[in-house]
């Protein structure tokens, strides 16, 4: 079914490229990606983006001239870019969308922005070393390996809690940062709906103390500092949980195999996945996958692409901007030398790469998104993509991006516009290709 | 778009998008019977967004437990080097504000302290959208969008503008309002727009706010000229800037919505407030300047979600609060006064031993200007804040 092979590239990825065809068995292309991973991308690691990061601040402190890539740019900032440009390659020229599309939804399940400075090197990190190997894992393991990382430890403020009671905070009268603690409760795990109190938010708090991050002696990265833990017994949700590293652990994973964070979970996937306001019965599908399996994400992702919901109707989700950039420029092929127009594209359209303004991403609604002034950005940037490929055949573009979900207005629109990029803009700018 | 299904059906004329006008809208007809209850006034809410530390923005320098509890964020008093801006005695304002002190000082600005909405959630996102929604639950409009229902359209613009480029839950809503972000790139002909916009019009979901970004599009083309490439276009004070040539603009809109991130100040707070705290006066100051003689006739709230923790944490930063500060100013303004309160610093008067206790209902505020500024019917006031009986339009915030 041809149908079913285009919405399995757009619904489940990020659509089709230019001179690929659609899948002759949609579901088994989909679980295909499930099972059998590309390679992982390679990319700056932590320990080179945490050396880059105070190298520079060094040079900055001294009044030196700041470390140079072989290019001249700052070797901070040319890598930061670079880690963006990779990103945005991986996307225009994959083949498991699927795959990239649930990396991308759970980084923003667990935001970290660059506009906290310090972490801008290490994100792409992030995604490879905390996100990525747990995709079709355990949700648990996400959640703790999320917690480790030191993009997280920063970006939310816990590398610097330290428990007041601790001999760190007798000695240097710092104190308890709650910020990772209560974003883990209400973003990461259970939700509001999960009926934790401040109590619940501080004694996790005090859990978290002396989960920190080592940026000057080797090894660099995730430290666990005994001497800023806060001692003491900590109550959360009921349970009791002593001193220590693994005490925290275990809380991560109770708080993770929590029945509100399947709820939680449940809704996010059925909203991004089959609408914004999700139809309850897929809800309930995912939910029960999570509960039976223990949060087995691998098992949940079969379960969306056994969701009748995800496919019918086609095109209910309103492509963010990230999404719409990938598709069009894979729609035209856009050189691979050129992934940086990708990561401007979002920008340009108001989502700028692993920049969410807040630890709980970007919205995944169409109220969000389709401003009037948000669609009208959308069509002046398709506009200058379309400016970038005169030559090509507008048919076999949207025939690439749509197949038969393209509409016959559409269709004629485009065979009278005056030149290829007024039909290229025709297509990217029809309301069928800003859904999903 | 939640909006967006009442306007399905409408459909603008090719002249009608391209020059911007609204005419054709079906909406028109129910403003006319409220023709005459905005008339000149203007009125700008700028969303503070990340919960500014108000004890820190205005600081109670009087208060003897202010500096027990806020140590290194207590800045020096008044009149010594760095100290703070004088605001009659016992409250300073943060020495960045100065533009905002001048404002205080020409009688033109208020500083409403101790307030909160009547939520009690310590979450950003949850308290943000109470905020904007105007009550103690999430609603799926806005509380200005709903008060716009009794403002009409001075001309060929909407009565109401997000200016920054998405529209802020504040704003969305049944009734239809603009949007404009500074334009950065080449634009497709007006012909090739309206081929767009013929596609577009044949979706339900998309018709309206496509139609509706032409509209928009279409007006502050004409105000504000062809785009520039300068680099910080994004920029609130920029921002603040166009809102305020927008606002001054005969028929143009009379309602306009900004938002300013960045407050959220867990770690580091005297270094990291610098940023944003600078913007927002910055800001308020090409507001006044663009708005001309406008500025008379214009109200400017400044509000927050919440306020930050009395206490400084351990990382010289402060955590989520409640009560905090709220900021009006504008020729229309009776200003020049601390209105406060002051529930006080010591043990035991901190609500739940940890934040600044509010006095004060922000919508008392906001519903005190929809009444005395934009001078809406009782009835009006009450559909943009439903249930909030208990919360009187405040007297006395515009002068006479």
């Amino acid at each position: 079914m041809s149908v079913r092979g285009h919405i399995a590239a757009i619904r489940f990825g990020y659509g089709l490229r230019l001179g690929e065809a659609p899948p002759a068995n949609p579901e088994a292309w989909l679980i295909e990606q499930l099972d059998r991973p590309a390679a992982p991308p390679e990319g700056l690691s932590l320990a080179e983006g945490i050396r880059l990061r105070m190298e520079d601040q060094a040079a900055r402190r001294a009044g030196q001239e700041t470390p140079r890539a072989a290019n001249g740019r700052s070797a901070l900032n040319d890598a930061v870019r670079n880690e963006g440009i990779a990103h945005a390659h991986r996307r225009l020229t994959t083949a498991q969308g699927f795959r990239e599309r649930l990396v991308d939804f759970w980084m923003n399940h667990f935001t970290v922005s660059r506009r906290v400075g310090v972490i801008q090197p290490i994100i792409g990190a992030f995604e490879r070393d905390a996100i990525r190997p747990h995709v079709t894992g355990r949700f648990a393991d996400m959640v703790v390996a999320v917690a480790r990382h030191p993009a997280m430890l920063v970006y939310l403020d816990n590398a610097g809690s330290i428990g007041p009671n601790s001999p760190t905070g007798q000695r240097r009268r710092r104190g308890l940062n709650e910020n990772l603690a209560r974003e883990v409760l209400e973003l990461h795990t259970l939700s509001p709906a999960g009926g934790y109190t401040q109590e619940d938010v501080q004694a996790f708090a005090r859990l978290l103390t002396g989960w920190s991050v080592e940026f000057t002696n080797p090894p660099v990265g995730f430290v666990y500092r005994t001497a800023a833990h806060e001692p003491g017994a900590k109550v959360i949700l009921g349970r009791r949980f002593g001193d220590g590293e693994a005490e925290g652990e275990a809380a991560l994973r109770f708080l993770a195999e929590h029945p509100a964070t399947w709820r939680h979970l449940a809704v996010k996937l059925a909203r991004h996945f089959v609408a914004d306001d999700p139809p309850p019965a897929a809800v309930r599908a995912l939910e029960a996958v999570l509960r039976e399996t223990k949060g087995d994400l691998g098992a949940t992702a079969r379960a969306l692409v056994r969701l009748p919901q995800a496919w019918d109707p086609p095109l209910a989700k309103f492509r963010a901007p990230a999404d719409y950039v990938i598709a069009a420029a894979r729609a035209i092929a856009l050189p691979e030398d050129r992934a940086d127009v990708i990561v401007s594209g979002m920008a340009a359209l108001a989502q700028p790469l692993w920049t969410a303004p807040q630890p709980n991403g970007w919205p995944d609604t169409m109220a969000e998104w389709a401003s009037p002034e948000g669609l009208m950005r959308r069509v002046d940037w398709a506009y200058n993509l379309a400016g970038r490929a005169p030559r090509a055949d507008a048919r076999a573009v949207a025939e690439t991006a749509l197949g038969p979900l393209g509409k016959g207005e559409t269709a004629t629109a485009m065979a009278r516009a005056g030149s290829v990029r007024d039909a290229l803009t025709l297509l990217f700018g029809s309301p069928e290709f800003m859904q999903r | 778009m939640s909006g967006a299904a009442p306007h399905a059906s409408f459909r603008p004329s090719r002249r009608g998008l391209l020059l911007g006008l609204g005419a054709t809208f079906a909406l028109g007809h129910a403003r006319v019977a409220f023709a005459q209850a905005a008339g000149d006034r203007r009125l700008v809410v700028v969303i503070l967004r990340g919960a500014l530390d108000g004890l820190y923005a205005v600081q109670p320098y009087g208060d003897p437990g202010a500096e027990e509890l806020r140590g290194a964020l207590m800045l020096p008093e008044p009149g010594r080097e760095g100290g703070l801006l004088d605001l009659g005695g016992r409250f300073g304002l943060h020495p960045g504000f100065a533009t905002l002190h001048g404002l205080y000082r020409a009688n033109e600005a208020l500083v409403l302290h101790a307030v909160a909405g009547p939520y009690r959630s310590r979450s950003h996102f949850e308290a943000q959208d109470m905020l904007e929604a105007g009550g103690g639950q999430r609603l799926t409009s806005g509380w200005l969008n709903r008060a716009l229902q009794a403002v009409p359209a001075a001309g060929q613009a909407r009565a109401g503008i997000a200016i920054g480029g998405g529209v802020p839950l504040l704003l969305r809503g049944p009734v239809p309002v603009g949007a404009y972000a500074p334009p950065g790139l080449d634009r497709p002909s007006e012909d090739l727009m309206l081929r767009l916009a013929e596609l577009q019009g044949a979706d339900p979901r998309l018709a309206a706010p496509f139609a509706e970004g032409m509209r928009a599009r279409g007006f502050a083309m004409q105000t504000l000229g062809a785009p520039s490439n300068e680099p910080d276009r994004g920029s609130f004070p920029r921002l603040a800037a166009a809102a305020g040539r927008l606002l001054a603009e005969r028929g143009g809109p009379r309602v306009a919505a900004l938002e300013l991130g960045g407050w959220d100040t867990h770690a580091g707070q005297a270094g990291r407030i610098m940023g944003p705290l600078r913007a927002l006066d910055e800001g308020l100051g090409q507001l006044k300047a663009s708005l001309g003689d406008h500025w008379a006739r214009t109200a400017v709230l400044v509000v927050t979600e919440f306020g930050r923790t009395a206490r400084v944490n351990g990382n010289s930063g402060t955590d989520h609060g409640t009560g905090g500060v709220a900021f009006l100013l504008g020729g229309a303004v009776a200003g020049g006064r601390v209105i406060a309160d002051w529930p006080g610093l010591a043990p035991g008067q901190l609500f739940e031993n940890r934040d600044l206790q509010p006095t004060r209902d922000l919508r008392t505020i906001a519903k005190g200007l929809l009444r005395d500024h934009l001078r809406l019917p009782e009835a009006a006031v009450a559909q943009a804040f439903p249930d909030s009986r208990e919360a009187p339009p405040m007297a006395g915030l515009i002068r006479a």
